[in-house]
């Protein structure tokens, strides 16, 4: 199926739609509102600004600017179904990792794919709560997701729930520590 | 420590059935290009399962990202795929020229394009040279690195370094690229042309070589896609997928070069796929040189370089596939986060499941057509 940004967009207008409000009250992923509320972590000496909330959940962007052209931020529980709109679309996995907005008290899981044949780069987000960073595996529909969301709890502590090998990955085996966490003092 | 229970592999029995065995490859094995190690649990010549374990050269770079300045973090790059340092420090740069806005003169783009190929060339020589000494064949190694010195020789005039290059900055170029590295480069490409003949009628078309790869190591089109594997073995696999034509970068839209495609999927495919990039590779040079006009070699930059806040991505083909870039800024002169995608990370982790089944020589020689270098997959 050669995909097109148009489908796209109304596929993840659909997913997204689906949850009017997040699926847990701390499991937040566009709501201004939300973020005022959340208390800051005390470790943060220096507040990192924070991206702005997108207009929208579901965006196309200018790939000359941003390096990619469909940007959708999604709940922490449909990151399997977002998986499979783009996998039905055609792409493949390209990177997953986070990012530790510590300011917030949150961490953002970013999924990348790309595109074979097409010109054509998703990005795919979630934010899960930084005391309790849960997010479905996507490696039942791409195996390759298997080793990225391995890195990606060795490197946040971010828990990949039905993952089949959770083992450390890249640190060392007796590694207790995340060292991407912005608190992580080595 | 590692308890014995550690040594059964995830997917077998754990029975410890009469007819497998565990056998541990590496980190420390020749076949392994560097400290990766494997766990192989074997039905006798037979591979019943393998699981890479990787991690052995892990150094962190992306949490060096996090504590030196968007400039600092430059060298860092070129250390990742140390035998692709050129395309390495342009993702990097490239997204950062992209977050901040910075213009490139065209004179810096060429300049890139002809360093970039020329590496991509030198790189291919290593694995040309490690894959036929996996296989047994002591001389081609020896060809190999004979011509590679001539690249390592003009990059090291340009730059001052033979492997871990740091030539391009931000905005453009550290120095102009000088007329007698223009000369240099086009004698290297009139040399290298008859050589790629002569590497061809020695080894490409040679019995034993066919024999080890034809239909060896077979990873469909579907499987790429699902593990996100690039570069040559993607292209190995029937599918024309190449970071320069799916998005365009530098001045590759302006240049003509055909993208190598095999369709057979085998070690052979990724071979060829390899073997025809360099021919391709000299054919981009002799454009880029003809094509590459006066003017400065570095545009107008900040002095100190804060970039929006907000992420940018950048892909480059690099010798191995796609490297991308994510940076994310919080506004200040340090990165928040630098994400390094590397393409040999998920060309191994297909590993796994395409060498299920495979004699243990054939499982090597396919390890060898994937052209793994360890420590961009451990960063």
């Amino acid at each position: 199926m050669t995909p097109n940004l148009e489908q796209l967009t109304a596929d993840f207008a659909a997913l997204v739609a689906r949850v009017s409000r997040p699926v847990n009250p701390t499991d937040t992923n566009t709501g201004q509102e939300t973020r005022a509320t959340t208390e800051p972590a005390p470790v943060a000496k220096i507040a990192p600004a924070v991206p702005p909330p997108p207009a929208s959940p579901v965006q196309t962007v200018d790939p000359l600017l941003k390096g990619f052209n469909f940007d959708a931020t999604v709940a922490s529980a449909q990151v399997i179904e977002a998986a499979q709109i783009l996998d039905r679309a055609g792409f493949a996995i390209d990177a997953v990792t986070g990012v530790d907005w510590i300011a917030l008290n949150e961490m953002e899981v970013v999924y990348d794919f790309f595109h074979p044949t097409v010109s054509l780069r998703a990005v795919v987000r979630t934010r899960v709560p930084r005391a309790q960073p849960e997010v479905p595996t996507i490696s039942s529909v791409f195996p390759g997701a298997n080793w990225h969301e391995r890195e990606t709890h060795d490197f946040f502590g971010i828990r990949f729930l039905g993952h089949p090998n959770m083992k450390p990955f890249l640190l060392p085996e007796d590694a207790d520590f995340h060292p991407l966490r912005k608190d992580y003092q080595p | 420590m590692i308890a014995p229970k550690d040594l059964i592999p995830v997917g077998s029995s754990g029975q410890g059935s009469q007819e497998t065995f565990v056998l541990n490859l590496g980190p420390q094995h020749p076949a392994a290009h560097g400290v990766l190690r494997v766990l192989l649990t074997m039905d006798g010549e037979w591979i019943q399962h393998a699981e890479p374990i990787i991690g052995y050269i892990h150094r962190m770079h992306e949490k060096m990202g996090e504590n030196r300045s968007w400039a600092k973090f430059l060298p860092n790059t070129s250390r990742i795929d140390y035998l692709s340092a050129m395309h390495y420090t342009h993702a990097f740069v490239g997204a950062v020229e992209r977050a901040a806005k910075i213009e490139v003169p065209v004179r810096a783009e060429y300049a890139r394009v002809i360093t970039s190929e020329l590496n991509r060339i030198s790189s291919h020589m290593v694995w040309w040279g490690a894959l036929l000494l996996d296989l047994g064949g002591f001389t081609p190694i020896l060809y190999a690195f004979d011509d590679r010195e001539k690249i390592l020789d003009l990059l090291e005039g340009l730059c001052g370094a033979r492997l871990t290059y740091c030539y391009y900055r931000f905005g453009g170029l550290y120095n102009d690229v000088d007329d007698a590295f223009l000369k240099g480069t086009r004698d290297f490409v009139k040399h290298m042309q008859p050589r790629l003949k002569m590497y061809r009628d020695l080894v490409t078309d040679n019995i034993i070589l066919r024999k080890r790869l034809e239909k060896i190591g077979p990873i469909s089109a579907e499987m790429c896609r699902r593990y996100g594997a690039t570069g040559p073995v993607i292209r190995g696999s029937g599918v024309a997928y190449d970071v320069r034509r799916a998005e365009p970068y530098s001045v590759y839209p302006k240049l003509d070069f055909k993208i190598p495609v095999y369709h057979e999927c085998d070690s052979m495919a990724r071979y060829l796929v390899r073997m025809d990039e360099m021919e391709q590779s000299l054919r981009i040079i002799e454009q880029a040189l003809d094509l590459i006009p006066e003017g400065p070699f570095i545009g107008k930059v900040p002095r100190v370089l804060k970039l929006p806040v907000g992420d940018t991505c950048y892909a480059v083909e690099a010798a191995r596939g796609r490297f991308m870039v994510r940076i994310v800024s919080d506004g200040k002169e340090i990165p928040y986060r630098v994400k390094l995608r590397a393409p040999s990370f998920s060309n191994l982790s297909l590993y796994e499941e395409a060498s299920k089944g495979m004699i243990l020589p054939d499982a090597l020689a396919m390890m060898g057509s994937l052209d793994l270098v360890i420590p961009d997959i451990d960063r």
